[in-house]
């Protein structure tokens, strides 16, 4: 049975924010521009009204919007919920048909917002679903790509009056490389409607209910602040997740390149980490962590940076030196730990020669 | 070395002289509506009751809470002119956008958005509206208002296009005194907007009482050096303090801290500081403040300050409470006016002083004053500020254990002697003057914002890491006590070769 619709109130808009920050691994980009403006659509009147996926008749046609480029880009340059908008009205013109919902393409960080805002603004429904059920780099490290739907069309819009139409690609990672391209040229952040899909596919081919997840998350932060408990605790133990490290950020090395956010952060151990130290390296979202040298957490299990005191994510843009911070892993959705997932969000897959094994594996290291 | 400290708070203004890290004398006196004839008063006592010819006094520190207080009661802030940069990108966020609403009734003057500003990589987003900026310098001349805050898309890449705007704005409207964003922040262009305006909202005021100051320490023969405290604990030279008050916003809080973990000697503890105007509560950990790990809210404004992490809340000496209404206490207060104010003086005003000379907290002025003062009233009114207080202790405390709490501040006597969630509370000597301790005990600091070409990163940051601290040591800093607080790196790709912004900030304590 589905579940069943509900709207996201004021406390929910929150909640999310906190909660998509968290699944976004470091990236995704901050939700608080987004969640600002969704606070004034909510005071101007708007809705966002929240379906499941499996209420989904198999033949509706389903926009999937969000975000790319580089997380420190939206620190200054923001971002708009009527461009995010403009993409799915770009998408329905040239397919000549209109949408029935929009879905997320990504539920980590501020593109976990990226359709509540295109719902809100379109009056369409959001389907509790996203593409990645965390934040990733590339178009081709997603569910539609593990499953080898089509990833084609795409329509991308700047803040400027530049906007495109991607045709056809041979395949996600064409569609990667092009649209990356793209995006790089005009600044490194770009609005953009992937691929439209059925209601068939949304049911077969997503991670299911990450709306929800992301808000029962912030809501387990917001519980644990209220009467003072470790809000970073809470999460591990309501998702069943697990602390890496404990410590000081003391260096952080950030590169905006080709698109993306790079670099490494290191962190000094405290308290039972004291004398250890740990290596995170980042492309937009953490992809390995090492402890001493030796790995300690890879793609696509969740690096989760958290504010050790409040229980606030932390990004790879917002990171900085002296932060009291602590690494947590949560586990990563099924269909990226598959053989055919990890091909896609695998380790390899970021270019390190290295094999999969799941801080929640029965032999964990 | 002999350095005075001064706190000058909305109600009191203390000083202390500290020698050897011994605080040798401490003097407390009202802050007067002049200010500067209190200040030069509180250090012409210090002197002469302590036997020490001001010659002898090597530096003298200033504290303040005038700023924070100004927040706190949303009074003398400027209206400000905000001028942002960047269209069309972030056009539905515009300046002011995430403000508390009162306050932003308050200073919100003005607000243009020009196109321009620039991208990641360093080329303009669009061309920059030349004709746009002017044509808002001269609509924010016709306005009347008295400050303007500029912010640029990504100007910590690239200030020219701020200071263009800046010397646009001083040919159109001189009359105005011009915060450019670039001077007070990183990337993050929110946060980095809402310090500039606030900036601008207190640069009046700021440049009015950093002069009385100085006018103070020149009248009591002082030729010492004078330093105003800053957020980060750390000082900076008076001159340099009246275009930035933002820095020395909440300097009164950190002050406070440190003063209290200096005359407890706890490590881990809450402190409670209780002045005219607020309690600031904040936590001790190690010795040191606990610092915002984050964004951290002025006055409820969101910004990237480090500073550390505490609440105020209205409730000081002063604070005025409502006769009819025991649950109305603050958040005005009649701060320094106290002595002429309050019942107990002989005054019209009803305030927390009163409440605790009635409830028999304290003993000042007159206590038949208050001797009509309904006891039922009397009773629900101190279980209020018991109430804002405990709440205050709760949010700051990061776990549910009990710890101890340090109460100090000229208004400590409002604190009770048990509160929920509290093991004890501490009452130090010298507690009336522990912002002016902190003051007396600030740190020095070091800074490099350097531009690196064609040098390795790991050599950059390093070369500024020593030129920082050599900047400390000559600053006054004890090289052994030197801990570096800030360090960060941005490639600037729009330059030719490698080219990488380094900023590097130490601090350390001074050498005694």
């Amino acid at each position: 049975m589905p579940n069943p619709p509900f709207e996201l109130t004021l406390e929910a808009l929150d909640a999310l924010a906190i909660g998509a920050w968290i699944l976004g691994t470091g990236g995704g980009g901050d939700p608080y521009f987004s969640l600002l403006e969704a606070r004034e659509q909510l005071a101007l009147g708007r809705r966002a009204k929240v379906i499941d996926p499996l209420s989904l008749p198999d033949d509706a046609l389903v926009a999937c919007v969000g975000q790319m480029g580089a997380p420190l880009v939206k620190q200054e340059r923001l971002v708009d919920g009527p461009v995010i908008a403009s993409t799915i009205t770009m998408m329905e013109e040239y397919l000549g048909r209109k949408f029935e919902a929009v879905m997320l393409w990504e539920i980590g960080g501020n593109n976990g917002f990226q359709a509540v805002l295109s719902g809100m603004l379109l009056d369409l429904p959001i389907v509790d679903c996203d593409a990645m059920g965390r934040a990733f780099p590339q178009a081709d490290m997603t569910t539609f790509s593990i499953c080898e739907l089509k990833p084609y069309p795409w329509t991308m819009v700047d803040i400027r009056r530049n906007r495109m139409i991607f045709v056809e690609a041979e395949d996600w990672s064409w569609m990667e490389r092009m649209t990356r391209r793209a995006c790089t040229v005009i600044g490194s952040s770009a609005a953009t409607c992937k691929a439209p899909r059925t209601g068939a596919e949304v049911k077969s081919s997503t991670c299911l209910h990450t709306v929800t997840q992301a808000l029962r998350i912030g809501r387990t932060v917001t519980s644990a602040r209220k009467v003072h408990e470790d809000a970073v605790a809470a999460v591990v133990a309501s998702e069943g997740g697990k602390v890496l490290f404990r410590g000081k950020i003391a260096d952080v090395l950030r590169r905006a390149t080709d698109g993306w956010l790079r670099g490494t952060i290191e962190i000094d151990g405290l308290d039972a980490d004291e004398g250890h130290r740990m290596r995170i390296a980042f492309q937009n979202e953490f992809v390995v962590a090492w402890k001493d040298e030796a790995v300690c957490a890879t793609v696509p299990d969740l690096i989760c940076l958290m504010d050790s005191a409040s229980g606030d994510a932390i990004g790879t843009e917002t990171v900085r030196y002296g932060q009291r911070v602590t690494v947590i892993a949560l586990p990563a959705p099924a269909i990226l730990t598959s053989e055919r997932g990890l091909k896609k969000v695998g380790p390899r897959a970021f270019g390190y020669d290295l094999d999969f094994l799941s801080v929640f594996a029965e032999a964990g290291r | 070395m002999m350095r005075i400290g001064i706190d000058v708070g909305g109600t009191n203004t203390d000083a202390v002289i500290i020698e050897d890290g011994v605080v040798r004398h401490a003097v407390k006196s009202p802050t007067t509506a002049d200010v500067t004839s209190g200040i030069s008063r509180s250090l012409g006592d210090l002197c002469a009751v302590a036997g020490i010819p001001v010659s002898e006094i090597g530096a003298v520190m200033i504290g303040t809470t005038h700023f924070t207080n100004a927040v706190v009661q949303r009074r003398n802030l400027g209206r400000v002119a905000a001028v942002r940069i960047g269209l069309p990108a972030a056009a539905t966020l515009p300046p002011f956008v995430d403000w508390p609403p009162d306050l932003r009734e308050l200073v919100r003057g003005p607000v243009h958005m020009v196109r321009g500003g620039y991208e990641v990589d360093g080329r303009p987003i669009v061309p920059f509206d030349r004709a746009g900026m002017r044509a808002a310098a001269q609509a924010i001349a016709a306005s009347g208002v008295g400050a303007a805050a500029v912010s640029c898309v990504f100007s910590p890449l690239n200030s020219d296009l701020e200071n263009e705007a800046g010397e646009i704005l001083r040919e159109e409207c001189p009359q105005v005194a011009v915060t450019l964003s670039h001077e007070l922040g990183r990337i993050g262009l929110l946060a980095r907007e809402n310090v500039s305006l606030l900036n601008a909202s207190l640069f009046a005021m700021a440049r009015g009482t950093i002069a009385a100051f100085v006018d103070a320490i020149a009248k009591a023969g002082i030729a010492a050096p004078l330093f105003i405290t800053q957020n980060d604990g750390t000082v900076v030279a008076a001159e340099e303090a009246v275009a930035f008050p933002v820095r020395s916003f909440s300097s009164g809080p950190t002050n406070s801290l440190r003063g209290a973990a200096f005359l407890s000697g706890l490590e881990n503890a809450v402190v409670v500081d209780v002045g005219g105007t607020t309690a600031d509560v904040g936590s001790l950990v190690r010795g040191f403040p606990r610092e915002a790990n984050n964004v951290v809210y002025v006055g409820g404004v969101r910004t990237l300050f480090r500073m550390p992490d505490l609440i105020s809340i209205g409730l000081g000496g002063g604070t005025l409470c409502d006769p009819e209404d025991p649950n109305r206490i603050g958040p005005r207060s009649v701060g320094f006016r106290l002595p002429e104010r309050g019942r107990v003086f002989g005054g019209p005003d009803l305030t927390c002083t009163d409440l605790a000379v009635a409830a028999a907290l304290i003993e000042l002025g007159d206590r038949k004053l208050v001797a009509d003062l309904d006891r039922s009233y009397l009773r629900a009114a101190l279980d209020r500020m018991r109430t804002m207080l405990a709440e205050a202790v709760d949010r700051v405390k990061t776990d549910a254990r009990a710890v101890p709490l340090v109460a100090v501040g000229g208004g400590a006597f409002l604190i009770p002697d048990s509160l929920p969630g509290v093991s004890e509370v501490v009452r130090v000597p010298n507690a009336g003057v522990a912002n002016a301790v902190g003051a007396a005990i600030a740190q020095v600091s070091g800074e490099v914002d350097q531009i690196f070409t064609d040098m390795e990163r790991t050599k950059a940051v390093a070369t500024a890491r020593e030129r920082a601290e050599s900047n400390a040591v000559r600053a006054g800093a004890l090289a052994s006590s030197i801990k570096l607080v800030e360090m960060e790196d941005i490639p600037l790709a729009y330059l030719p070769g490698n080219s990488l912004r380094v900023r590097v900030r130490v601090v350390g304590d001074v050498r005694t």
